[in-house]
């Protein structure tokens, strides 16, 4: 595959909750190393379009492919392809009853049936890498919520994915614990991860983002660079979003 | 005063019947064993099979527990014993009162079990799954460990109220600890033997309740 062919590719995306539509044919294509910033007010279908992406849930219609696989196929092995999917949740989702290493690693020992050695070799790197060396035998209630989210960053990025999906990272987060998860976040992006950002933090979206897409109501209202976004945003729906964000 | 002693520890007739009772006291324990690993083996294996939600197999879990929780222990264990004979089921009395107190401790911990399944968050599920880790497995290492732990003080309450039912095995022919002391009553005409039965039950059970106390202190979760 060459490298101008996409990373993730969402074609004309539906989805529906019963009567509710709430992806109204969603495009998007993200390219290796890129970092997509999504914004829109809640209930834009944000978060929707990243769980579609690695069938939390089912799309109504349309074609999503992952890395050449077709995600939305009865005979895509969904399991396989979800370690090449990373996903960062809003409220961390670590197993209370594990280590931060335990956390890290059981996808190691079990989806990728690396030995306990190596998956814990494996383990301590990647909480090394997200600056939590000192922290690999806590236990997710002994963390700060900021401590929390990098486990969770380094038990996603154990799997070596190839995409990384964050939804909301630091959205539970109190305002001082947000920079360490976003230090991180800016830490992967140098070292080339491929990413799809959904978060209201417009200043690292401003800084860090190649693209920013802006969701409402179900659809992509408008997307573009940054500086197009921030500050000349085409659509009033979007300044009317970005006024009301900032100004908060 | 000293009727009561005459009446209730005289120790002439305790001796006598102490090795009847101390042979109850044996049994009672088989059946309890038996008992509480059958039942908790089986609500657990059910709340397992349910949790694939595969329709047809939830209806006869469904079933299976509403009606052990519903009959009366006494009633199914009187079932097992004397009508199934009639179908060629000839179970015995130990095996009739291990099954039926089995079957009902095996429906009240289903039910414990899958409330302790669905207790737990659904973004446990979701970040287990987004790793790739299957259902299953995902049941196993990431939702049982919690489930299990919130599990605890209702399971052990529910266990020992069920296996203390083991009394109403002397009703089919268990000479467990009740039955011993009640035929060594009618022998010495004397009620000495109920209380060494109940001594005997109290040796039995208070440190299965303390047990239970320490497991649950144990097992408390840490937030």
């Amino acid at each position: 595959m060459d490298k101008k062919s996409p990373i993730l590719d969402v074609q004309g995306l539906r989805k529906s909750f019963g009567g509710l539509e709430v992806l109204k044919g969603i495009d998007l294509a993200v390219h290796p190393q890129e970092l997509v910033f999504i914004i829109g007010p809640s209930g834009s279908g944000k978060s929707t379009l990243l769980r579609c992406c690695n069938r939390l849930e089912e799309a109504t219609s349309g074609s999503i492919w992952v890395d050449g696989v077709d995600v939305l196929s009865r005979s895509t092995d969904i399991n396989r392809l979800r370690q090449r999917i990373g996903m960062v949740f809003q409220s961390f989702n670590l197993y209370p009853h594990m280590t931060a290493l335990g956390n890290v690693t059981l996808a190691l020992r079990k989806v990728l049936k690396l030995k306990r050695d190596e998956a814990d070799r494996r383990g301590r790197a990647a909480l090394d890498d997200v600056g939590l060396r000192d922290k690999v035998d806590a236990y997710p209630y002994q963390l700060s919520g900021g401590q929390q989210q990098r486990v969770a960053i380094a038990r996603a990025l154990a799997l070596e994915p190839k995409i990384m999906l964050f939804d909301e990272p630091t959205s539970a987060l109190d305002p001082e614990l947000v920079g360490g998860v976003l230090n991180v976040m800016r830490a992967m992006r140098k070292s080339g991860m491929t990413m799809v950002v959904v978060s209201h933090e417009m200043r690292f979206a401003r800084e860090a983002a190649d693209r920013v897409i802006f969701m409402d109501q179900g659809e992509i209202v408008e997307e573009g660079r940054p500086a197009e976004i921030f500050g000349n945003a085409k659509h009033q729906r979007t300044r009317t979003f970005l006024q009301n964000v900032l100004a908060g | 005063m000293d009727q009561i002693v005459a009446n209730f520890f005289d120790l002439e007739v305790m001796a006598r019947y102490l090795p009847d009772i101390l042979s109850g006291f044996v049994l009672t324990i088989y059946l309890a064993v038996a008992i509480v690993l059958f039942g908790l083996a089986l609500g657990l294996a059910l709340a397992v099979v349910r949790a694939f939600q595969i329709r047809p197999l939830n209806w006869l879990i469904v079933f299976f527990v509403d009606l052990f929780r519903a009959l009366p222990p006494l009633v199914i264990m009187i079932i097992f014993y004397f009508a199934l004979p009639y179908v060629g089921v000839e179970l015995g009395g130990f095996v009739a009162a291990w099954l039926a107190l089995g079957f009902v401790l095996a429906a009240f911990a289903e039910e414990i079990y899958w409330a302790g399944i669905l207790s737990v968050d659904k973004g446990q599920w979701e970040a287990a799954r987004s790793t790739g880790l299957p259902f299953f497995r995902t049941l196993r290492s990431v939702v049982l460990p919690q489930a299990l732990r919130l599990t605890i003080p209702p399971l052990t309450n529910r266990t020992i109220a069920i296996t203390k039912g083991t009394a109403l095995a002397s009703v089919v022919a268990v000479p467990e600890i009740l039955s011993q002391a009640t035929a060594a009553q009618a022998f010495a005409a004397n009620t000495s033997p109920l209380t060494m039965g109940a001594i005997a039950y109290l040796i039995l059970f208070a440190p299965l309740v303390t047990l239970s106390r320490w497991i649950e202190t144990r097992f408390a979760w840490r937030r």
